[in-house]
C-alpha cells in the first residue's frame, strides 16, 4: 500500500491535537459525543421502525377486511419524538461544535503568534516567510475543515456502524458476514484511491508551488520582460509549467472524483448481493427471516454503505490535516529565546552626591538594578558605555563570521562600521541587542555582561534604525509611537520635528493621522526613513544603532535624513553601519571590517594617512556597500 | 459573461459535453435500482418466485456496475474538463498579461497578479466541476426520483412537493444570509494575516523596542473578532443539518402513516414502499446539494471578475497597421511633449518637452525624486505613449514602428532592474538570444563586469538566485549593463543604473562606453554629478519641466538647481579639509 495514510508518527499528532481541543473545552467535548450518540441512535431507530412498519403493522392486516390503526398511530407518535429528539441532538452538536472547533482554531492562532514573538531572530532568519505564514492559513484551513467536519462526522459514523451491526446481528447473522466482508473490500478499495488521490494531490502542490514561483518572479521582472522583448520566451516557458501543473491537476481531480462513484455504487452492488440472498432466506423461511427483516436488513445496508464511503473519503482530508497540525506542533514546539538575564532597568533619582535611589514614576533616569548572591543590591547608572572583549561570533558553531572583535564605545561617542558586503557590519548590531548570541569573549554594557541583563530591559536601552524600515499598519502617529507607547501627543510632534519628518506629516492628507497601510507603501523611500528616525527619537534610548539604507534616495531628501540623524546622534553612544562613506567621517572610531576581522581602526584623519583600505574605499577604488 | 467564460473551454469541448451525459446515465441507473430493487420484494417474494429473485436481482447488478462504469468515466472526464479549462484560462491570462503595457502593469501589483492566477483559477476550476457533474447530476436525481414516487404512488408523491418546498426554502434563507456572513468573515480573515504578516517583516523592529506582549495584543483582539464572526455566519450555516434531518423523518413518518393505509387498502405494495423511502433521501439530498453548488458558484463569481480584469484589461499600447521595421540613426527628438499616466491634462507629469538628442551623443540627466526623470526617457522606447505631442527616433515618430523593433534598437536599464533565477550566462542571453561566448564576455568588459564574474567559482555558468539576491547591488548593475549592452542599440538609456557602483568603476563604465560603442546614443540618468559631468550635454529637470540644457561648465554658470546639486555633494568632499 501506499505511505500516506495513517502511520504511527500522525496517530500522535491526532493524540496531541485531541488532547489540545478536550484540554480547552473538556464539559462541551462531553456533550458533543453524548449528542451524537443520540443523534445517530435515532437514525438507527429509524431503520429499526421500518422493519416494525411492515411486520407488525401492515403484514398481519394484509387481506383483512377491519384494520385497527390506532397501534400503528401509537407507534408513529413514538418514533416521531425519537426523531425530535435526534434532530435536536444534531443541532446541539452542531452548535457546541462550531464553539469547539472555532475556538480551538483560535486558541491554536493565538498561541502560535505568542509564542512565535518569543522566538529568537534566528528563526525568522532561517524560515521563508512565506513557510511560517503559510502556518496561518493554508495548514489553519485544512485543521478547521477537520476539526468542524471531519472529527463529528468520523465519530457519527463510528457510532452508526456500531449500533448498524448490532441491528445487523440481530436481524440476520448470514447477511451480516456478507455486509462484514463488503465492507472490508469498500475499505480497502476507498484506501487505494484515496492513497492514489494524496499522491497526486502532492505532486499537484509542487506544480502549484513552481508555476507560483516562477508567475511571481516574471510579475516582478515583467518590465524587463517588455525591455528586452522577451514576451515569447516568457509565454513558453509558462506554457510548460502549466502544461505539467495540468497534468497533475487531472490526475489528482480524476481519483478525487471517482472516489464517490466507486464507494457509491460498491454500496449498491452490496445492496443488490444482499437482495439476492436475503430473498432466498425469506423464501425458504431459513431461521424464521421475514420480508419485513429483509426490507430492514436492506435499509440498514443503505445506511451502513454511507459511514463507511464517508470515513474512507474523510481519511484523506484527515491525514493532510494531520500534516498541517504537526507542522502547527512543531512551531509551538521551538525553543523561545532563553533569558536568564537578572539585571534589571529602573528608574532612579539622583542625589547631589551621585546617589541612585529606585523610584516607580518616569524620571528619565535609568539605572541598572544588579542584584548580587549576597542579597545585597547595587545600582549603575545607565551611561552607554559599550565593550567588546575578543568576541567571536558564528551562525553556526562551525563558521564563525566574526573574529576576535575588540570595541570600546564611551557614553556619547560615534563609532562607524565600513567594509565591504559580507565583511560582517550588521551581524556586529545583531549582538549588541542579543538578536544573537556570541561564542565566545564578552560584551559589557556599563561594566555589566550583556548576558546578566534582562534581554527586554536591554532592548529597551538601545534604539535601532534598521536598513529596510518597517512600519506598521495604523496613523503616522502610531507609527512614531511605537518607540514609546504611553507618548503623549506633544511628544510625538516634538521627535518628528527632530527627525525633520514634521515638514512632510503635515502635507500628508490626514497630517499625523494618515492612516499607513501595506508597511507604509504610500510613503516615499526617504519619507519612511524619517518615520523610522523619530520612532527611534521618542524611545529616547542612550545607545543607538544606525544601519544606513543602501537604497538610493535623492539628494535633497538624504539632506534631510541626515540631518534627522545627526540631531538623534546627539548625546547618544552610536553604532554606525556605513553604505556611504560622506556620513561618517565625524566619528570619534572608524572600524573598517574585513572577513570578519578588524583590520583598520581610528578616526577618519588618522585612516586616510594610513593609506590602507578606507583610503582605497574613500578615494572611490573599492566598492562599497 | 457566461459566454465569454465559455469561450477558453477549447480543446475540452469534448469532455465537457461528455461529462453531463455519462452522469445522467449514472443517474438513471442509480434510480432503476430502487425500482428493482421493489419488484423483487412485490413479485420475487410475494410469490416466493426464486428464478424471478435472481433474473431481477441479476439486472440490479448490471444496473449497479453499468452505474460505477459511468461514474467513473464521468469522474475521469470532469477532472480533465475542469483542469484543461483552468490550464486554458492561466494560458489566456498569462499570454494577455504577456501584452500589457508599462502603464497596464502598474494599475496591477505582483501579488495580485499572482492570486488571480493561482487561486481564483482553482477556485474557477472547483466551480466548473461542480456545475458540469453535481449540477447536472442533483437536478436530474431529483427530477427523476419525484418522477419515479409519483409513478408509484401519487398521492405519497406529494409528500415530497411539500417538502422540497420547505426544505428549499429554509436552504434558500440559510445559504444567502450566510454568504454575506461569510464574506464579512473572510475579509477579517485576510487582515489578520496580513497582520502576521506585518510582524514578520518587522520582527526586528518589534523584538528591538520590546513590543512583544503589544503586538500578541494587537493580534488577539484581531483574531477575537475572527473567531466572533466565524461563529455567527456557522450559527446560520448548522441550521442546514438539522433541517434537512427533520425533513427526511418528517417524510419518512407521513409515508409510514399513509403508506400503511394505502397497503391496507391494497392501492399500494410493500416493496413499493419501501421503495419510496429510498427516493426520500435521494430527492431532499440532491435539493441539498443543489444550494450548496449554488453557493459555491456565487462564491466563484467574485474569482471570475477579477480574473476578467486582467483578460478584458486591453494593452493601450498597439502596432500601428503599417508598421516600420527598420531604425535609420540614433537620434532622438522630443517634440511638444506633454505626459500624464492617468492622461489626465490636469496632472501632467512632463510639460512642454523639446530638445534635440544627435546620434552617438552623451547626454546626462540630472533632478530630484519626483522630477520625472524615467518618465521622460521611457517615453523613448516607447514604454508608454506621450499624451500629446510627439517623439521620434531617427526622425520618426515612434509610434510608427513595429514595437519590437523600436525596443531593440533602444535598451534601457532601468532602475528597478530584476536578474531572473538562471545562470549568469542566461541572464545575459537575454540581450541577444544567440550571443556567442566572446561577445558575452566583451559585454561584460565593458560593463566591468567580467572582473568579478571571473572571480565566482562558477564563472559565467554561476546560479543566480530568483530576485539576484547572491550578488550585491553594484555587481547586479553591471550584469544589467552587460545585458543591455548585448543588443548592440542604437540607443543606450542607463536610468540611475550605478548607484551602487563605486565611482571609480562608474568612470571605467563610461569611458568603455565612449569607446567601444561610439556611435550609440547615450542616455544617462544619475544622481551623482560626477557620473554625467563628462556628457556631451546635461538635462535638468524640475518638476516636469527641463529647467536647464547644456554642458555641465554652462549649467555650473546658469543653473541654479544645478550649482545647489553640484554644492551640496562636493561639501562632503569639502568637510574634509576643516
Amino acid at each position: 500500500m501506499n505511505k500516506k495514510t495513517l502511520n504511527k508518527d500522525s496517530m500522535q499528532v491526532l493524540k496531541r491535537l485531541l488532547v489540545y481541543i478536550f484540554k480547552g473545552y473538556k464539559l462541551r467535548c462531553f456533550g458533543v459525543v453524548i449528542f451524537i450518540a443520540i443523534s445517530s441512535l435515532a437514525n438507527v431507530v429509524g431503520t429499526i421502525f421500518i422493519k416494525n412498519l411492515i411486520d407488525n403493522y401492515i403484514a398481519p392486516y394484509l387481506n383483512q377486511g377491519q384494520v385497527d390503526f390506532l397501534p400503528l398511530l401509537k407507534a408513529i407518535i413514538v418514533m416521531a419524538s425519537i426523531y425530535l429528539l435526534g434532530v435536536f441532538s444534531t443541532f446541539m452538536y452542531s452548535r457546541i461544535m462550531i464553539v469547539v472547533s472555532q475556538g480551538t482554531l483560535k486558541r491554536f492562532r493565538d498561541d502560535m503568534f505568542a509564542h512565535m514573538e518569543t522566538l529568537p531572530i534566528s528563526y525568522f532568519d532561517t524560515h521563508p516567510h512565506g513557510e511560517i505564514m503559510s502556518l496561518y492559513t493554508n495548514d489553519t484551513d485544512t485543521l478547521r475543515q477537520m476539526i468542524s467536519q471531519s472529527i463529528p462526522q468520523l465519530l457519527s459514523s463510528i457510532i452508526t456502524i456500531i449500533s448498524v451491526f448490532i441491528s445487523m446481528i440481530v436481524l440476520s447473522i448470514p447477511l451480516t458476514i456478507l455486509a462484514i466482508i463488503m465492507i472490508i473490500v469498500m475499505l480497502y478499495v476507498g484506501r487505494f484511491i484515496g492513497g492514489k488521490s494524496a499522491v497526486n494531490f502532492k505532486k499537484q502542490q509542487e506544480a502549484l508551488g513552481k508555476i507560483n514561483g516562477y508567475i511571481e518572479e516574471m510579475m516582478e521582472g515583467q518590465k524587463v520582460v517588455k525591455v528586452f522583448c522577451y514576451e515569447e520566451e516568457a509565454k513558453q516557458k509558462f506554457a510548460k509549467l502549466n502544461e505539467a501543473l495540468f497534468e497533475s491537476a487531472n490526475n489528482a481531480n480524476k481519483y478525487a472524483n471517482i472516489i464517490m462513484p466507486v464507494m457509491g455504487n460498491l454500496g449498491y452492488i452490496n445492496y443488490v448481493l444482499t437482495a439476492l440472498i436475503g430473498a432466498s432466506l425469506a423464501i425458504y423461511g431459513v431461521g424464521g427471516f421475514t420480508i419485513g427483516g429483509l426490507a430492514a436488513f436492506l435499509q440498514l445496508t443503505r445506511i451502513f454503505n454511507q459511514p463507511v464511503s464517508q470515513v474512507s473519503q474523510q481519511l484523506n482530508s484527515i491525514i493532510m490535516a494531520l500534516a498541517g497540525a504537526e507542522r502547527l506542533f512543531t512551531l509551538l514546539d521551538e525553543k523561545p529565546e532563553v533569558d536568564e538575564g537578572y539585571v534589571t532597568l529602573v528608574n532612579v533619582t539622583e542625589s547631589d552626591k551621585g546617589e541612585l535611589t529606585e523610584v516607580k514614576e518616569r524620571t528619565g533616569i535609568w539605572a541598572f538594578k544588579h542584584p548580587h548572591s549576597d542579597g545585597t543590591v547595587t545600582y549603575t547608572k545607565l551611561l552607554g558605555d559599550v565593550v567588546f572583549d575578543k568576541v567571536d561570533f558564528g551562525y553556526t558553531d562551525e563558521k564563525i563570521v566574526l573574529h576576535d572583535i575588540e570595541l570600546y564605545a564611551k557614553p556619547g561617542q560615534k563609532i562607524a562600521f565600513v567594509g565591504s558586503t559580507g565583511a560582517g557590519k550588521t551581524t556586529i548590531t545583531n549582538l549588541i541587542n542579543r538578536f544573537y548570541d556570541i561564542q565566545d569573549g564578552k560584551i559589557r554594557y556599563d561594566g555589566i555582561n550583556i548576558n546578566k541583563i534582562k534581554k527586554d530591559d536591554l532592548r529597551r536601552s538601545l534604539g535601532i534604525v534598521l536598513q529596510d524600515t518597517h512600519l506598521f499598519t495604523g496613523t503616522v502617529a502610531d507609527n512614531i509611537r511605537y518607540g514609546k507607547l504611553e507618548a503623549t501627543d506633544e511628544e510625538v510632534y516634538a521627535a518628528a520635528k527632530l527627525a525633520n519628518a514634521d515638514q512632510f506629516i503635515k502635507h500628508l492628507p490626514d497630517g499625523y493621522n494618515t492612516m499607513l497601510t501595506s508597511d507604509g507603501a504610500n510613503l516615499s523611500q526617504g519619507q519612511r526613513q524619517l518615520l523610522a528616525i523619530a520612532r527611534a527619537a521618542i524611545a529616547n534610548p542612550p545607545v543607538l544603532i544606525l544601519d544606513e539604507a543602501t537604497s538610493s534616495i535623492d539628494t535633497r531628501t538624504e539632506a534631510l535624513v541626515q540631518e534627522g540623524m545627526d540631531k538623534l546622534m546627539e548625546g547618544r553612544t552610536v553604532f554606525v553601519i556605513a553604505h556611504r562613506l560622506s556620513t561618517i567621517k565625524n566619528s570619534d572610531v572608524i572600524m573598517v571590517l574585513e572577513r570578519g576581522r578588524i583590520i583598520e581602526r581610528g578616526n577618519h584623519d588618522t585612516l586616510i594617512k594610513q593609506r590602507g583600505k578606507y583610503y582605497q574605499l574613500y578615494t572611490g577604488g573599492l566598492e562599497l556597500e | 459573461m457566461l459566454q465569454k467564460l465559455l469561450q477558453h473551454i477549447g480543446e475540452y469541448k469534448k469532455d465537457t459535453i461528455i461529462t453531463p451525459i455519462l452522469v445522467i446515465f449514472e443517474v438513471v441507473m442509480e434510480i432503476i435500482i430502487p425500482l428493482l430493487m421493489a419488484k423483487i420484494v412485490d413479485v420475487g417474494l410475494a410469490n416466493g418466485d426464486m428464478n424471478y429473485v435472481v433474473k431481477v436481482g441479476g439486472a440490479m447488478l448490471l444496473a449497479a456496475f453499468l452505474a460505477l462504469y459511468f461514474g467513473i468515466a464521468a469522474g475521469k472526464t470532469a477532472a480533465k474538463a475542469s483542469t484543461g479549462y483552468s490550464k486554458n484560462i492561466r494560458k489566456a491570462m498569462y499570454d494577455q498579461i504577456q501584452t500589457f503595457s508599462f502603464s497596464n502593469i502598474d494599475k496591477f501589483s505582483t501579488s495580485g497578479l499572482v492570486t488571480r492566477l493561482t487561486t481564483d483559477v482553482t477556485n474557477v476550476q472547483n466551480a466548473y466541476q461542480m456545475c458540469i457533474r453535481v449540477l447536472v447530476r442533483a437536478p436530474i436525481m431529483l427530477i427523476m426520483s419525484l418522477v419515479m414516487s409519483f409513478y408509484i404512488n401519487a398521492k405519497i408523491a406529494l409528500i415530497f412537493l411539500v417538502a422540497i418546498i420547505f426544505l428549499g426554502t429554509i436552504l434558500y434563507f440559510i445559504m444567502t444570509r450566510a454568504h454575506t456572513y461569510f464574506r464579512q468573515v473572510f475579509h477579517k480573515y485576510d487582515d489578520l494575516n496580513a497582520s502576521v504578516q506585518e510582524t514578520l517583516t518587522g520582527i526586528r523592529v518589534v523584538k528591538a523596542y520590546v513590543r512583544e506582549d503589544y503586538e500578541i495584543n494587537k493580534f488577539h483582539n484581531a483574531s477575537t473578532s475572527v473567531y466572533k464572526g466565524f461563529v455567527s455566519a456557522e450559527k446560520i450555516l448548522l441550521l442546514n443539518t438539522p433541517s434537512m434531518q427533520f425533513t427526511i423523518y418528517a417524510c419518512n413518518l407521513l409515508i409510514s402513516w399513509f403508506g400503511a393505509h394505502l397497503i391496507l387498502n391494497s392501492s399500494m405494495k410493500t416493496g413499493e414502499l419501501m421503495s419510496l423511502f429510498t427516493y426520500t433521501s435521494s430527492i431532499l439530498m440532491s435539493l441539498m446539494l443543489v444550494s450548496m453548488v449554488f453557493v459555491m458558484v456565487v462564491m466563484s463569481k467574485a474569482s471570475v471578475e477579477r480574473i476578467y480584469e486582467v483578460l478584458d484589461e486591453e494593452s493601450n499600447l498597439k502596432n500601428t497597421e503599417t508598421p516600420i521595421f527598420e531604425v535609420p540613426n540614433g537620434s532622438i527628438e522630443f517634440k511638444n511633449v506633454d505626459f500624464s499616466y492617468g492622461k489626465d491634462k490636469n496632472k501632467l507629469v512632463l510639460e512642454k518637452i523639446n530638445i534635440k538628442i544627435n546620434e552617438g551623443e552623451t547626454i546626462g540627466i540630472i533632478g530630484g525624486t519626483g522630477s520625472a526623470k524615467s518618465s521622460l526617457v521611457q517615453l523613448i522606447p516607447r514604454l508608454y505613449d506621450a499624451t500629446s505631442g510627439t517623439v521620434e527616433v531617427g526622425g520618426i515618430n515612434v509610434k510608427e514602428y513595429d514595437m519590437d523593433t523600436l525596443r531593440n534598437e533602444v535598451s534601457m536599464v532601468l532602475q528597478k532592474n530584476v536578474l531572473f533565477s538562471g545562470t549568469i550566462k542566461e541572464n545575459l542571453r537575454w540581450g541577444n538570444k544567440y550571443a556567442t561566448d566572446e561577445e558575452i564576455i566583451k559585454a561584460c568588459e565593458q560593463a566591468q563586469a567580467n572582473e568579478f564574474i571571473e572571480t565566482f567559482p562558477d564563472g559565467y555558468d554561476t546560479y543566480i538566485e530568483q530576485g539576484g539576491t547572491n550578488v550585491s547591488g553594484g555587481q547586479k548593475q553591471r550584469l544589467c549593463i552587460a545585458r543591455a549592452l548585448l543588443k548592440k542599440p542604437k540607443i543606450l538609456i542607463f536610468d540611475d543604473s550605478t548607484s551602487a557602483v563605486d565611482t571609480k568603476t562608474d568612470a571605467n563604465i563610461r569611458k568603455a562606453l565612449r569607446e567601444g560603442i561610439p556611435n550609440t546614443t547615450k542616455i544617462i540618468i544619475a544622481q551623482r554629478i560626477s557620473s554625467i559631468e563628462d556628457a556631451d550635454k546635461i538635462i535638468v529637470i524640475h518638476d516636469g519641466k527641463i529647467n536647464g540644457f547644456g554642458t555641465h561648465h554652462e549649467l555650473l554658470e546658469t543653473n541654479v538647481i544645478y550649482q545647489e546639486v553640484y554644492e551640496s555633494q562636493m561639501k562632503g568632499v569639502g568637510r574634509e579639509d576643516e
